[in-house]
């Protein structure tokens, strides 16, 4: 494959483009200093603020390439600072260790249960995940701020507070949980059987079912895993500003991650996935964010300023646009061709007879 | 005449001789029907514990309330019926609330600004439309991308809050249908209602609406039958835009400001009334007066939470949850059965 | 005295990348005429269909249609021109009503809304003329896939068509459903109607074609009348090469002795489920073919997923070995020792996305778990040594599984299950829409896994391949399992055919 067809190509050179006009405005954007031991500088920021859309997006991956999605990330962020803040409010002395690793549990656990809902409706009901997540997407903000009684919760906690703002080995600890998640993922799908197994439920639920997959246990274990990494996420977030803020956490969070795993050339419709291609997507987006602020850009032109190179990168990664715009390359228009005629198919051999013969039956 | 071996598993039977009809519920009026009946039984409950909730107005407020909504979430359904989904209506409103809030401040005639408005939400979801369809992005994508624009344009136009004070808007706004003592509508409402009147008779009469349900229940195939698959897609995608559009002029007319922000989350109440409204996610079955009850229903939940008066907003949230859930698992039910 | 071609194809060529599809094919249609096109999967024939549809565009030659030279730029204009087509898939809408599917995109209007009443009444005066009676207000999808197929011919007719396109037709119908179209058939070509009719079933087409058109390999290879061409010449030009193979696998199998007297690997005993199958008994041995006979909808399918626990029983048991065991999932049956590689293998088989070495070794790695994967070096190794066995082509293990064709796919499909190495293999219509040549590799698989102790349960509407095959025979009639036959000289498709029609004998 050439590079320029390689999927990540895009959203690769979309990063260097904004790491590059970064550098137009800010000379010293590059810069890394090293002080009190810890590094700071723009690049780190980057690592820092995008930690919470990594976690996100690498639990999306793995739920898009189920062929699913999950809406509710967000509102599971805001239920796991939610709890974090209301229990270390409750707790006598808030800078200790033991209890606060505690609470941090309690909060990761109810989100795991979160994820089992989500994956119950999916899996056993066989509701459809958009709808499914969509419950809990909007009930689960009320749930949030029941647990805060409405308000901000603010605590005062040393340990708690590393999760989002400290550092560990001058690199911050928010950009090293993100980093162990993104090898955790990895190793889990691609050390094992499971990514093999995710693509082909995603490729095919019935087909998987057939071949002894079982795509039951599997499509709950994602939604279980995207959730608990939204709540780590939460409490990343929650941690950072020593609150909970049961509105804004994790406010559009959900659209953010999809468009990163989308980005990051996963289809939407599942199979095939790529968790560098959502990780660099995740870069990207919090990349926009940093640079429409250091560019000059208008707080109030950032969300113009990512719709645009949103939609610059998806009609890139459209093969039907290149096709049609770059139409000299025959190989892009053959398969544009192919995959538009598999869409109209009428292949000469196969029909749904298992369906008629079911629908045959009464009632 | 051969007889046909497999006797049909749904709908109403009648044999061919007679001339009326009894009428026998099939398995896609059921969810419609679960939501009247639903719609009934919160009613009563209201009126059952609350004093003055049985008032004409407390219903007509509902109205009132949520025209614009109304107005958004039947655009919402063309577009669901298709298997698509709309998800910069929310942002549509806000563009359109602040574009005529800044026009109007800075002077120019109403009757230039509210056709120009209208063209706001059009213009978008034909743009959205045809990226849909040439270039084959999902709708969500898509969508979602123009959610993005349409807000990111209207905080560039202005981040606050702009009173509308416009002669022409302000008597629009406080228009109101009057039968009798204290009991009225507002223009919204009007205007609403021959929207829903309109959308319905389109999708049940002419050839565009039928197509609509085509596409939603297969689009290869409507486009192996030579169906108008790009043209229909592309319509209601610009229909929706349009309604979107025709909402934040509802909700400016009802707020009598502009506002970046208005409309967060809207997209979302108006998915929510559609499928409350029995009208299936996957396309191709549904209706308007579905939608309508839909409407209904969420607005009715916010009314008796009003009238509870110790129960805090975010409730509202929960409960919509759980009636989502309730009918998602029904029309889950409905459709396995229907296999 | 020459009738003139309604539609006449010169020089027809169609190139894909890296393949040539269609190589000057010339074909021309008869006013008044039933014209078969033959020819393997992978000959050109769903090709050169799409470019008449206009599906595809063409890289060469030319299209005359009543005379006249036609360009078409899609299904719409093909269609407007005269040109329809029923598909395989019966593609029409299934939640709009059957009149409407007939009507859609032309429905009559009466002051600019649609006239529903009109458009019932003709709908109902159109499934009359092909002697059908139908609640036409009715969902379509609460009908049957023949009765659908009628839908779609009478939108066909109603488009006023001067070419009609019958693209495997029968694949789904039972007989008196296939005589049922054929009636209509005859009744359309008596009205001037020319109708292209594509099938893989060879005595079909000897009953109904006046003439066909033979392709191979994207070029032609001749016009002919039904008439002057035997059936064997046929097969022969469409392979281009002599049958006997398939008469070599005949005496193979029905000569091999089976075990009787030993434990039955699975045995059924009143296993049933409530509106599938009625309560059946079946015994399978090791090293023993199982047919299963009976038309559409008898319940052959049903009987096969409920002993691989693909669907559940509702009542009776199931015994693997002599011991009772509850199959509840596919897991289950995998991990006794049982595979089932499902009729539908586009949707219910592999897997398009995923290549050809993972669908390959899926069932083998779902039965490992997740936590144990395959080493790679392994992977190859077993997906090397059955790509080179069944001879799957093209021998790319690293091809996506969608680019292959429906013989290939389907043996792909086996390699699976072969891996798993199972006591009893269960495929159901391994060889539908299959091209002659394959058909014959898979039937000589399925006898030799069978002399090497495997129990195999075969499902075919052919009765030729399930007479050929097995050892016994089950007839199903009706969704209940009426008859058992020991395979023997005695037996014939016939005598089965005379079982279905009137149940149990003696």
């Amino acid at each position: 494959m050439t590079i320029l067809r390689h999927r990540l190509f895009w959203p690769a050179a979309v990063l260097v483009v904004l790491l590059i006009s970064n550098l137009v405005f800010s000379d010293n954007f590059f810069t890394i200093r090293l002080q009190d031991g810890h590094l700071y500088g723009s690049l780190i920021d980057i690592l820092r603020r995008s930690a919470p859309l990594v976690l996100v997006a690498l639990g999306m991956t793995l739920v898009i390439a189920t062929g699913g999605i999950d809406l509710s990330v967000g509102s599971v962020m805001a239920i796991s600072g939610a709890l974090a803040c209301l229990l270390i409010g409750d707790l006598s002395n808030p800078d200790a260790l033991g209890p606060v690793l505690l609470v941090v549990g309690a909060a990761i656990a109810l989100c795991l249960v979160a994820g089992l809902w989500n994956g119950f409706l999916v899996a056993v009901l066989g509701i459809q995940p958009i709808i499914a997540t969509l419950i809990l997407m909007v009930a689960g903000r009320g749930v949030a701020q029941l647990i805060t009684g409405g308000q901000i919760l603010n605590v005062h906690s040393a340990p708690y507070r590393v999760i989002g703002a400290g550092y560990f080995l001058a690199l911050p600890v928010s950009f090293l949980i993100a980093t162990a998640a993104v090898a955790l993922t990895v190793a889990l799908t691609r050390r094992t059987a499971l990514g093999l197994l995710l693509e082909s439920v995603g490729g095919s639920p019935t087909a998987s079912r057939l071949a002894g997959i079982r795509s039951r246990r599997i499509t709950i274990m994602v939604y279980v895993f995207a959730a608990g990494f939204a709540g780590v996420a939460g409490l990343i977030y929650s941690s950072d500003v020593s609150s909970a803020d049961s509105n804004a956490a994790g406010n559009l969070i959900e659209l953010n991650a999809i468009l990163a795993v989308v980005l990051g050339g996963t289809a939407l419709t599942g199979g095939r996935f790529s968790i560098a291609g959502s990780v660099l997507g995740a870069v990207v987006i919090t990349t926009l964010d940093i640079t429409a602020v250091s560019v000059g850009v208008p707080v109030e032109t950032t969300l113009l300023f990512k719709a645009v190179v949103v939609i610059i990168l998806c009609l890139a990664q459209s093969a039907t646009f290149r096709a049609k715009v770059f139409g000299r390359f025959s190989a892009e228009r053959a398969d544009v061709q192919r995959a538009d005629v598999q869409r109209a198919d009428v292949q000469t051999a196969d029909v749904q007879r298992s369906d008629v013969e079911r629908s045959d039956v009464p009632g | 005449m051969i007889d046909v071996t497999t006797p049909p598993a749904t709908g109403p039977k009648a044999p061919a001789k007679k001339r009326h009809r009894v009428y026998l519920p099939t398995t896609r009026h059921v969810p419609v029907l679960a939501t009247l009946a639903l719609l009934i039984v919160m009613y009563s409950v209201g009126v059952a514990n609350y004093a003055g909730f049985g008032d004409t107005q407390v219903l007509l407020n509902i109205f009132v309330d949520n025209a614009f909504l109304l107005v958004v979430a039947v655009g919402m359904t063309f577009v669901i019926l298709t298997g698509g989904i709309d998800l910069s209506v929310g942002s549509v409103i806000a563009l359109t609330t602040t574009v005529t809030a800044t026009l109007l401040a800075a002077g120019w005639p109403a009757g230039v600004v509210l056709p120009l408005v209208l063209l706001i939400g059009t213009v978008l979801g034909l743009g959205m439309g045809a990226v849909i369809h040439f270039f084959k992005v999902e709708p969500f994508i898509a969508t979602l991308a123009g959610m993005f624009l349409a807000r990111g344009l209207s905080l560039l136009i202005n981040r606050n809050s702009i009173p509308i004070t416009d002669e022409f808007w302000t008597e629009m706004a406080q228009k109101r249908f009057r039968f009798g003592e204290g009991v009225f509508i507002s223009l919204n409402v009007v205007i609403a209602l021959i929207v829903v009147v309109i959308a319905a008779l389109v999708l049940a009469w002419t050839r565009f609406g039928r197509n609509v349900y085509a596409i939603g229940g297969n689009a290869d195939s409507a486009l192996l039958m030579g169906l108008p698959v790009g043209r229909t897609r592309i319509a209601v995608y610009t229909l929706s835009g349009f309604c979107a559009s025709l909402g934040g002029l509802l909700y400016s007319f009802y707020t009598s400001s502009g506002y970046s922000l208005h409309g967060q989350g809207l997209e979302l109440d108006a998915i929510a009334a559609v499928v409350i409204g029995g009208v299936l996610l996957t396309g191709g079955s549904g209706y308007v007066l579905g939608t309508v009850l839909g409407v209904l229903v969420l607005g009715l939940i916010q009314t008796i939470i009003a009238f509870q008066g110790d129960l805090n907003s975010w409730w509202t949230r929960i409960v919509v949850g759980v009636l989502l859930f309730a009918f998602i698992v029904l029309q889950r039910l409905v459709t396995r059965k229907a296999k | 005295m020459a009738e003139q071609a309604v539609l006449r194809m010169t020089g027809i060529k169609k190139i894909f990348p890296g393949v040539v599809a269609l190589d000057g094919v010339d074909f021309r249609l008869l006013p008044g005429e039933i014209h078969a096109l033959m020819g393997e999967n992978g000959a050109g024939k769903s090709t050169l269909i799409k470019v008449l549809t206009g599906v595809y565009g063409i890289d060469g030659g030319e299209i005359h249609l009543g005379g006249e030279p036609v360009l078409f730029a899609g299904p719409l204009q093909a269609q407007q021109a005269g040109i329809s087509t029923v598909y395989q898939e019966v593609n029409l809408c299934p939640n709009l009503s059957v009149a409407e599917n007939i009507f859609i995109g032309r429905e009559p209007r009466k002051f600019g809304r649609i006239h529903w009443s009109e458009m019932r009444g003709r709908a109902a005066d159109l499934l009359a003329r092909l002697d059908l009676d139908l609640d036409v207000s009715a969902q379509l999808d609460s009908y049957s896939l023949a009765i659908q197929q009628m839908v779609a011919i009478a939108r066909a007719i109603d488009i006023q068509a001067r070419v009609l396109i019958l693209d495997e037709p029968t694949s789904s119908l039972d007989a008196s459903e296939v005589e049922q179209l054929f009636a209509v058939m005859r009744r359309l070509k008596d009205d001037g109607v020319a109708i292209l009719f594509v099938s893989h079933f060879l005595d079909q087409v000897y009953e109904i074609a006046d003439r066909m058109t033979v392709l191979r390999n994207g070029g032609l290879i001749g016009e002919f009348t039904t008439a002057e061409l035997p059936q064997m010449q046929l097969v022969a030009k469409m392979i281009g090469k002599e049958l006997a193979a398939l008469e070599q696998i005949e005496g193979q199998a029905r000569d091999a002795t089976v075990n009787e007297r030993g434990t039955p690997i699975i045995e059924a005993r009143g296993l049933g489920r409530a509106g599938s199958i009625a309560p059946f008994n079946l015994t399978i041995h090791a090293g023993e073919v199982v047919g299963l006979a009976g038309l559409l909808g008898s319940g052959r399918t049903e009987l096969a997923r409920l002993l691989f626990g693909a669907d559940r029983a509702d009542e009776g048991e199931l015994l693997v070995d002599g011991r009772k065991k509850t199959i509840k999932a596919p897991r289950d049956a995998m991990s006794k020792g049982i595979a089932f590689s499902p009729e539908n293998r586009r949707t219910e088989g592999i897997i398009g996305e995923l290549t050809v070495r993972e669908n390959i070794i899926l069932a083998l790695q779902a039965a490992r778990g997740w936590t144990r994967p395959i080493p790679r070096r392994r992977q190859d190794e077993l997906v090397d040594k059955y790509v080179k066995a069944l001879q799957i082509r093209p021998a790319e293990p690293e091809r996506q599984v969608r680019d292959l064709s429906g013989g290939n796919q389907q043996k792909v499909l086996l390699a699976r299950w072969l891996l798993v190495e199972p006591r009893l293999l269960i495929i159901d219509e391994p060889t539908r829409g299959i091209d002659v040549g394959a058909k014959a590799e898979i039937q000589r698989l399925v006898a030799q896994l069978a002399d090497g102790g495997m129990a195999v349960l075969f499902v075919s509407a052919e009765l030729e391949e399930v007479l050929r095959l097995s050892h016994k025979i089950e007839v199903l009639r009706d969704r209940r399992l009426v008859e058992e036959l020991e395979n023997g000289d005695d037996v014939d498709a016939d005598r089965i055919m005379r079982t279905i029609a009137g149940g149990v004998t003696s």
